[in-house]
């Protein structure tokens, strides 16, 4: 540990550790899933609320986003699948981000295509007025399959990596609305995952759950980290503790400190950082 | 203390009185509407109704207006119409008799329930497809700028308008300088254009009621913007689209002013589609129930021959209006109950 005497000397708060080494980005190493976010400054209209962010968010493994409430970690999710798109006033003011190597906000990107590939599940659940199946297969059918069996393996198997389909699979065709709020949010990885993405975005996707349905859930973003890059906001240091390889700690909408996650809980490198996760603020 | 107990009293009684003004108001509200759907309830069935099988008067309900021919025969008192004189003339010949004639009194109602089905049909048409795609486009795609604040306000406006306005607009444009002269064409636009901001307004509310998260949620599956709109935002706010477009049927039903120098004949002998070419069958005047029920009140001399009409006419037009606002609530509650919102 390192001591509050120490620590203290440190005024700025900087980024102190990158564990993926910054790829030159006229020869990037491109790695299926990879996310860097370079010098990214947002703001809602004249409200800046992301500075400097400097981040490479590593492939097959999961980042936790942590950090108190309003410091911007649900922001820069959503720019990461350019979620914010749909808010009028939301701007990139500077700096990029770059998935696999290509800036996803270059005018050639198809935004579709991205949203596509980078899957999302909301801080707040929403399954669609829809069955169950009808729900995760919505993602296959927009894309155009309209198979029967391949939609119907889809659906099964996206349901099964969800933890769900034991519970469901006896009334697949009746409403999602019908289901707990936990049910209901992991029909919502469910019917992310059924797409196939490469990277899995996930805001607080346990803030609704109970602790039963929570482990499930974790149990399922560890399993999930083999096939794609996950990131999770959480507000639950355990939990981040638990399911994630990396944590970013944000603060006032600055990243604070981003290192392995064992790192950060044993011994954070900034004093805030560890006043944070020892709960003294936040 | 007494000051408060008299101040108690006193608001007990203020209370009680308006509490009486406003039971008052919704009595006479009720007497009023009571009144009404009994006058032409009663009067009317007597016209709609007979008292011998099937009970109900098909004449009057499946042929055209004709005109009644009333005079004395032998000590009787006839009352023909056009078609029944003329045979009878030819029955009796040689007989002269002194008839009095009555415009529309005689026959039925067809061509104008014929006539006010196609236009709602085609004006409701015309304002949903006209009033949906608007209403998207400001709900989904405009951003929030001074024009569209200009656009909004132009469309409260218009649905403050009188009818009649919609009546003389139609004519002047549709009419006169489109050169379409009296045809239902013309009656769609001006009837559509009418109920056009309501539409407008109800489409908006509910697209909007449809939850953001639902629009995220489809965008986020890779879905474009019209693929959420169609699949995930439109199904959701179609039940209170509809809902709000009931009271537009009625309205284009019932208004007499815009299609009465637009859309409707007093009189006309072929039915819509007895026409040559089908062209023809836009750019042709109809009759239609309420400007029916106008002509056959002021525009003939009263008697007691003409009440048949007019009540029948009155009583099949409340009838129909009816159906359609039950229809449509069959079919919101049908939809919404799909969704299971
Ligand atoms: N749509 C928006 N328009 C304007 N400002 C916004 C909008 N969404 C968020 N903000 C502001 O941006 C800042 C960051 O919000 P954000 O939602 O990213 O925080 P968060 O870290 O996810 O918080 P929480 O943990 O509570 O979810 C906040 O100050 C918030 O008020
Ligand atoms: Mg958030």
């Amino acid at each position: 540990m390192v001591s509050v005497a120490e620590m203290s000397e440190i005024t700025s708060p900087t980024v102190v550790n990158q564990t993926a080494p910054m790829p030159n980005p006229a020869n990037p190493k491109v790695e299926r899933g990879m996310i860097e976010i370079e010098q990214l400054d947002f703001a809602y209209g004249t409200n800046k609320v992301l500075h400097d962010i400097n981040l490479s968010i590593p492939a097959r493994a999961v980042t936790a986003f942590i950090g108190p409430s309003g410091c911007g970690k649900t922001t820069l999710l959503r720019c990461l699948n350019r979620m914010n798109d749909l808010i009028d006033s939301a701007r990139i003011t500077q700096g990029s981000i770059r998935i696999e190597g290509v800036d996803i906000n270059a005018s050639s990107v198809d935004v579709v295509d991205l949203r596509r590939r980078v899957g999302m599940v909301f801080q707040k659940s929403n399954p669609f007025p829809k069955s169950i199946y009808d729900n995760v297969a919505y993602g296959l059918r927009i894309a155009g399959t309209t198979k029967r069996t391949l939609i119907d393996e889809a659906v099964e198997k996206s349901l099964r990596s969800a933890a769900l389909w034991d519970e469901v699979k006896d009334r697949l065709h009746v409403s999602g609305y019908g289901l707990s709020g936990g049910q209901q949010q992991r029909l919502c990885i469910a019917r992310a995952l059924a797409v196939e993405p490469e990277i899995v975005l996930m805001d607080e996707p346990c803030s609704a759950l109970d602790p039963i349905a929570t482990a499930k859930v974790e149990e399922l973003i560890r399993q999930l980290k083999e096939q794609y890059t996950i990131v999770i906001v959480t507000h639950n240091m355990q939990q981040a503790g638990r399911c994630s390889d990396h944590t970013a700690f944000f603060y006032l909408g600055r990243l604070i400190e981003f290192d392995d996650t064992t790192k950060i809980f044993s011994n954070p490198g900034q004093r805030q950082t560890e006043e944070y996760i020892t709960g003294r603020f936040g | 203390m007494t000051a408060t107990a008299s101040n108690s009293r006193r608001v007990h009684l203020v209370q009680g009185i308006l509490f009486w003004i406003f039971r008052l108001a919704t009595y006479f509200v009720l007497a009023c509407a009571t009144y009404i759907f009994l006058d032409i309830g009663i009067k009317g069935s007597r016209t709609v109704f007979t008292s011998t099988p099937p009970f109900i008067n098909v004449p009057f309900l499946t042929e055209p207006p004709q005109t009644l021919y009333v005079f004395d025969y032998e000590g009787k008192k006839m009352a023909l119409s056009d078609r029944q004189f003329r045979q009878w003339k030819v029955e009796h010949p040689g007989t002269e008799v002194e008839a009095s004639s009555i415009a529309y009194s005689a026959g039925g109602i067809w061509p104008c329930i014929v006539g006010t089905a196609l236009l709602v049909i085609g004006s409701m048409i015309l304002a949903l497809g006209i009033g949906i795609s608007s209403a998207i486009y400001l709900s989904e795609y405009s951003r929030n700028g001074p024009l569209i604040r200009l656009v909004r306000i132009a469309i409260l406006n218009l649905a403050g308008v009188p009818s009649i306005v919609f009546g003389l607009f139609g004519f002047g444009l549709f009419v006169i300088f489109f050169g379409w002269n009296v045809s239902l064409i013309a009656g769609w636009f001006t009837l559509g254009l009418m109920v056009l901001p309501a539409i407008i307004t109800a489409s908006e509310e509910s697209l909007r009621a449809v939850p953001q998260g639902l629009r995220e949620g489809s965008l986020a599956l890779g879905a474009s913007k019209w693929q959420t709109i169609r699949k995930n935002v439109l199904p959701y706010a179609m039940p209170g689209i509809l809902t709000s477009s009931i009271l537009g049927i009625a309205r284009v039903a019932g208004e007499t002013a815009p299609i009465m120098f637009t859309a409707a004949y007093a009189m006309k002998d072929e039915l819509p589609w007895q026409v040559t070419r089908m062209t023809d069958f836009f750019f042709q005047g109809v009759m239609a129930l309420p400007y029916h029920i106008y002509v056959v009140s002021s525009k003939i001399p009263q008697n007691e021959y003409t009440e048949r009409v007019q009540y029948g006419s009155a009583f099949v037009f409340l009838f129909l209006v009816m159906l359609i606002a039950l229809t449509s609530i069959i079919l919101r509650e049908r939809s919404r109950s799909r969704l299971s919102w």
